[in-house]
């Protein structure tokens, strides 16, 4: 494929991520960092106006705020929403949300506590934070800006803080019904978990990279999707929402190195 | 009725083995004046509650903390919280409750309502439930037959919060634009402990500023003055986080000797001390609220 467009791989992945968020209606996005939340504010000002976003504070807005500082703009708010109610809207499902855990394994479950040794960790992290809670109550997607084995670990995440697919982790009686992983965007594909018995499925390939090689950095067996090609590109109409979400170029800083979207050849 | 006092009073009404909750949010409106008092006191052996920012660290730092039941501990700016890193990789922590926020908040608002625990889907299929055997499930006694958390009270000896307003009567302003969870602490406390930016005689508000009331203060039982005492942690609508003093704090934690040497420059000299050291009054006044 040709294409006339420059951009990097975080405004790949942004277009990647904002993917997530369309069809959702009505519902909060929180996309947590800075491509996530670009992703979030892309979708809600092209394909999924419904959206509500927050200010990444107390506050919702119809507007996504621009990352950075803000110079001459002033927020509008169109409503509250401090913790005490995202609490609220997790518990009532009405959210999806985008995170990036330090593990990931093949039953999607997610780690955000500590690497290692619960007693005694080789290195602790931030604590299960509200992973337990969002996972198992409403939409959520993945964002590992540096796809390798160290993320997606050959058996289980060192510490479950987010409930995933494995059902030994269920009891009977347990409610698995309103959970939901929709995609999880790397800097190498897009994944889903909607192959046969929640199997881990590549969807799409960003430019230049293959199969073997996202398998060779998984570790656990991945599968192709039936229809898996090309992560679609951004168009210049995505890219200019970008660049005025984001004035200050935060993104440049989200990938190591900041590569080109499209890979020179080997 | 006067419930001003000072902050060595509310640490001399403190004991060894509390259960102690702080306020705030990650590295948002802590007590950090009490917090560097309890660090001048010979206080031991805490259970600490919190949505975990400096407080957590600084107290497993000095070798307070005996229990810590949290769902988080960060600087935000800073992800991970040094001294709370360094204890848990030197497995010093061995006491820990890890939960979810939101069952955090539920614990706080079961002791709050003199409830045994409250129900939750939060937790389940989680390493939560492995990691805390205490935590007890609950089946649904209706149709359904949902297996639930059955997430345990919270309860408090001593809720330790920081406000923006209080006056002598102990009632209080927050007026940053989120309350987080104070008035969940207050009432999940025996005694609650409030230091303010400012302490006027009696407060006397317009309908729009006694929204910014959280709690009644029935639940306070001591008021202290202490100016910038949510320092180095933010007090919207006041002043921001200092991320100078939050580098400095962090990379102390990696030198040899290097919490002694904070609490030798930042702690022990007393809170005079501390503001001039990080500036002085002019410049605390003016440290910016963070942009996200």
């Amino acid at each position: 494929m040709t294409t006339n467009i420059d951009f990097t791989l975080a405004e790949l992945m942004i277009v990647a991520a904002s993917e997530a968020w369309r069809g959702d209606g009505e519902l909060l996005a929180s996309g947590l960092g800075v491509i996530p939340r670009l992703g979030a504010s892309l979708a809600k000002l092209t394909h999924s106006p419904g959206l509500l976003m927050t200010d990444s504070e107390a506050f919702l807005v119809e507007e996504p705020i621009p990352l950075g500082p803000r110079g001459d703009y002033k927020p509008k708010y169109a409503g509250y929403m401090p913790f005490e109610r995202v609490f609220e809207c997790v518990w009532g499902g009405r959210r999806h949300a985008m995170i990036g855990p330090t593990q990931v394994d093949r039953w999607g479950q997610t780690n955000l506590s500590c690497v290692g040794e619960y007693a005694k960790p080789r290195s602790a992290m931030l604590g299960v934070r509200g992973l337990p809670g969002n996972s198992i109550n409403h939409i959520n997607s993945l964002f590992v800006p540096s796809h390798s084995r160290r993320v997606f670990v050959e058996g289980e995440v060192d510490m479950v803080s987010g409930v995933g697919f494995k059902p030994e982790r269920w009891n009977e009686g347990e409610c698995s019904d309103l959970m939901e992983i929709r995609i999880v965007v790397t800097d190498l594909c897009v994944m889903d978990f909607d192959g046969p018995s929640r199997a881990a499925r590549v969807r799409s390939l960003h430019p230049g990279v293959s199969f073997a090689e996202v398998q060779e950095k998984t570790g656990f067996p991945l599968i192709a999707a039936l229809d898996m090609g090309e992560t679609a590109l951004p168009t210049a109409d995505q890219l200019a929402v970008i660049r005025k979400l984001d004035p200050h170029d935060l993104r440049a800083t989200a990938i190591k190195g900041n590569p080109p979207g499209i890979r020179a050849a080997a | 009725m006067d419930k001003r006092m000072n902050a060595a009073d509310v640490v001399g009404a403190l004991r060894d083995g509390m259960t102690i909750g702080f306020g705030g949010w990650g590295p948002r409106r802590k007590p950090m004046a009490i917090v560097r008092e309890i660090l001048r006191s010979p206080v031991k052996n805490l259970t600490v509650v919190a949505y975990g920012g400096p407080e957590v660290g600084m107290l497993c730092a000095a070798g307070k903390v005996k229990k810590l039941i949290f769902g988080f501990a960060t600087l935000d700016a800073i992800p991970l919280e040094p001294y709370y890193r360094k204890a848990r990789e030197a497995g010093e922590l061995k006491e820990l409750m890890e939960l979810d926020e939101g069952m955090f908040q539920w614990g706080l608002r079961a002791a709050g309502m003199r409830l045994p625990f409250l129900p939750t889907r939060s937790g389940i299929a989680t390493d939560v439930v492995r990691l805390n055997p205490e935590l007890r499930t609950i089946r649904s006694p209706y149709d359904d037959g949902e297996v639930l958390i059955a997430m345990p009270a919270l309860k408090l000896d001593v809720a330790l919060l920081h406000v923006n307003v209080a006056d002598r009567l102990g009632n209080t302003l927050v007026t940053g634009p989120d309350p987080y969870f104070d008035h969940l602490f207050a009432r999940a406390a025996e005694k609650c402990y409030v230091s303010a930016e400012r302490v006027e005689e009696r407060l006397e508000l317009d309908a729009a500023s006694a929204r910014y009331n959280t709690f009644e203060r029935y639940l306070v039982s001591g008021v202290v003055h202490a100016p910038f005492g949510a320092h180095p942690t933010s007090c919207p609508s006041d002043y921001g986080w200092d991320m100078t003093h939050f580098k400095r704090y962090s990379s102390s934690a990696a030198e040899e000797g290097g919490w002694q040497a904070y609490v030798d420059e930042f702690v022990a000299p007393g809170e005079a001390a501390y503001q001039e050291r990080n500036g002085g009054t002019a410049r605390l006044a003016t440290l910016p609220l963070p942009v996200f």
